[in-house]
């Protein structure tokens, strides 16, 4: 089209079933990347296919029906090894130079070593268990656990716990909102993430971004997190939250800071992260004052120290190829949790390089962390969570068998109000409504219908695991942590699975 | 004090502006209730009236007032409040003074597409719950009974089990 570089091609096609278009003007009004439009004189609605990026507001808003919104998959002469994005991300580059920004997941067709693993069921020798008849538990400890439990007795000889118990975070279901920003999401997410974890009897985190005033009241089910950029860290902001978390990085981008554009920092979004209106929020990659295990022991105890060592402290890191050797040094800093975030998670901005090729999967990580720390007796110092991809009740029973004790879920959550991959969030232009924030956009996400879809979302889930573990044989997810005999690899080389720690299917104890 | 009148209240903070109030509206009062029918057919008119101004959007309509103005200026009792709260007109009646037009402080009132008659918000008597608060995807729109305040017509009981 006129005025566009010649090398840049549709993505997406939007069809127009004319003969079903009432022309009422919801699409063009719902489609907040200025690609609808009215032709007044034919009275018609149509598309700049160029500008679309294929989020599908218009196709679930109209009344009638009469849009398609379809990939284009053969804009170019077929080529296996030259595929249309690369030839895009070539096009894109040589118009504009710079680095190719995306949001979203890492959706390239790496192995998903999620599905190459099934779980075992009971059989004759062994009974299962009926979830609907009978008690089965999903409530989730995270957080230091003893070496040991001393009791002594008192004068009456009964028996009292003298070991002092760590602080632990009671999860009724080992699934928390994962850590997403005050800033990449709207106001109206953090508050359908908090009420939905509070109702559950879970945990959401507040991301990097810092904890908008009114959701104070949510403090008991919420995890602050204290990143590079110490955007809104005090000491009442520690104190309010169940937890604090040093974040060291992202699985979506292993080893790169944040960048808030100005243009986002608005009025609210500045009072919490406490910096001015319309100055970027930068993130620096590293910690500046984190440069070993001892540095981070030092802000671990200083988080402990502000808050009376009465809360967990977890640290979150991006699963890179020295992970178990790192994550080691992490409970040695004293951390009670730690977070493993897989190269499948999520970002609202990055360089899409970086998410694409950088980091491992998280079933690896968590894998080879809760291998190593067994190894060296000090599992029980640590809970580990598994983020970063989490797509399904199964995922969670994998990730827990394979040695994690809870999961974090930021796509899922994300896709659960609406969000439909186009991975045009740094843009924020979402028209979901999610990663905005345009205030008249924002009003898309209604924080109550947000709230009780995540809550279905979850509820639907903790059946799903109560049924599977009762097939299991188990009547409590803590039972089925770190059982990896509980899980067989199918389609796997033997280095996989021996790093893994599963057995091939067939092979039986 | 009043019982309450029933109504239509707009939630300005969850109304985005899409206007598919007025498009239920639109098919709920056509001749025809199907869309396509209502539109390529009828003479779709809806009687809410989404007002933008900026991020400020909401869906205005009847609110069946107390002391109705446009009841106070219809010259022949077409317009009247019913014992039930709603304001409703007679189209019988009426003689398309369109006294009820001008009087009403919040537009509500409309002359009708293709006859010389006077239209407005119904309430929607054939359905359990007004057309435009069943359509709007975002709850901003509410639909205020006399016991209570109502979104969304009652889910059937909360499912064990989905359709895959
Ligand atoms: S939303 Fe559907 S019916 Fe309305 S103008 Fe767009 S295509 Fe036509
Ligand atoms: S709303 Fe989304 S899918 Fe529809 S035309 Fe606009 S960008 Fe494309
Ligand atoms: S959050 Fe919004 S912009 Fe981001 S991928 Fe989802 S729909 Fe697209
Ligand atoms: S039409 Fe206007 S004056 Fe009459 S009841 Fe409705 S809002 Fe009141
Ligand atoms: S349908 Fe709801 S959100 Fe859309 S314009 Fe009407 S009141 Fe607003």
């Amino acid at each position: 089209m006129l005025y566009k570089s010649l090398s840049s091609f549709p993505v997406f096609e939007v069809e127009r079933d004319y003969d079903k278009c009432i022309v009422c003007g919801c699409c063009v009004q719902q489609c907040t990347f200025d690609a609808t439009y009215y032709l007044p004189y034919a009275k018609k609605v149509i598309t700049d296919e160029h500008k679309c990026v294929g989020c599908k507001r218009c196709e679930a808003m109209c009344p009638t029906g009469a849009i398609k919104v379809r990939a284009v998959t053969n804009e170019f002469k077929h080529n296996a090894y030259w595929d249309a994005r690369t030839i895009r991300d070539i096009y894109k580059q040589a118009d504009q130079g710079g680095v190719i920004l995306t949001g979203g997941g890492n959706d390239r067709r790496f192995r998903v070593y999620w599905d190459h693993l099934l779980i075992d069921a009971c059989q004759v020798t062994n009974p299962s268990i009926d979830p609907l008849r009978e008690p089965m538990e999903l409530r989730t400890f995270l957080g230091r656990k003893p070496d040991a439990l001393e009791v002594e007795y008192n004068e009456k000889g009964e028996p009292e716990l003298k070991t002092k118990i760590a602080p632990n975070l009671v999860a009724e279901i080992p699934v928390i909102f994962a850590p997403m920003s005050y800033g990449a999401l709207n106001l109206n997410m953090h508050k359908a993430m908090a009420a939905a974890a509070d109702a559950m009897g879970t945990y959401w985190n507040t991301g990097e971004g810092s904890l908008h005033r009114d959701l104070y009241k949510y403090g008991h089910c919420t995890i602050v997190q204290v990143a590079s950029g110490r955007f809104g860290v005090s000491a009442e902001y520690l104190k309010v939250a169940a937890a604090a978390e040093i974040k060291i990085g992202q699985g979506a981008k292993p080893g790169i800071g944040g960048h808030l554009p100005g243009e986002k920092v608005d009025e609210e979004i500045s009072k919490t992260r406490m910096i001015p209106v319309g100055t970027d929020a930068l993130s620096p990659a590293p910690h500046h004052d984190i440069y070993s295990i001892e540095d981070l022991r030092q802000l671990i105890y200083a988080i402990k120290e502000a808050t009376n060592y009465e809360k967990p402290v977890s640290v979150k890191i991006a699963a890179v190829h020295n992970v178990a050797a790192i994550a080691s040094g992490i409970a040695r800093a004293g951390a009670d949790i730690i977070v493993l975030d897989g190269f499948r998670g999520g970002t609202g901005a990055s360089p899409a390089i970086v998410r694409d090729y950088v980091g491992i999967p998280v079933e690896i990580a968590v894998a080879v962390v809760d291998q190593r720390l067994r190894e060296e007796g000090i599992r029980n110092w640590v809970s580990i969570i598994a983020a970063g991809g989490i797509r399904n009740s199964a995922d969670v029973i994998k990730a827990i068998a394979l040695g994690a004790d809870a999961v974090y879920i930021g796509t899922s959550a994300l896709l659960a109000v609406g969000c439909t991959l186009c991975h045009k969030c740094y843009t924020g232009r979402c028209a979901w409504g999610i990663t905005t924030n345009d205030p008249h956009i924002a009003k898309r996400l209604n924080p109550d219908i947000a709230a009780e879809r995540l809550i279905n979302l979850l509820k639907g889930w903790a059946h799903e695991m109560k049924e599977m573990l009762g097939l299991m044989g188990i009547n409590a997810i803590e039972s089925l942590k770190g059982n990896r005999l509980r899980l067989r690899a199918i389609g796997l080389t033997k280095e996989e699975m021996d790093i893994l720690g599963v057995l091939p299917a067939g092979e039986g104890i | 004090m009043n019982a309450r009148i029933k109504r239509v209240y707009p939630i300005e903070e969850n109304c985005m502006g899409c206007r598919l109030c007025e498009v239920a509206c639109a098919i709920e009062h056509s001749e025809f209730k199907d869309p396509l029918m209502a539109f390529f057919n009828g003479r779709p008119q809806s009687f809410t009236t989404v007002e933008v101004n900026g991020a400020t959007t909401f869906s205005l309509n009847c609110r069946h007032c107390d002391e109705p103005y446009c009841v106070e200026a219809c010259i022949t009792g077409a317009m009247h409040k019913e014992p039930d709260g709603r304001v409703i007109v007679y189209e019988d009646i009426c003689v398309g003074c369109f006294m009820c037009v001008v009087s009403c402080p919040w537009g509500a009132v409309n002359p009708k597409e293709g006859a010389k008659k006077a239209a407005k918000c119904d309430l929607c008597p054939d359905r359990e719950l007004p057309a435009c608060v069943q359509a709007c995807p975002n709850r901003a729109l509410v639909f205020d009974t006399t016991e209570g305040l109502i979104f969304e017509l009652p889910e059937e009981e909360e499912e064990p089990f989905v359709e895959g």
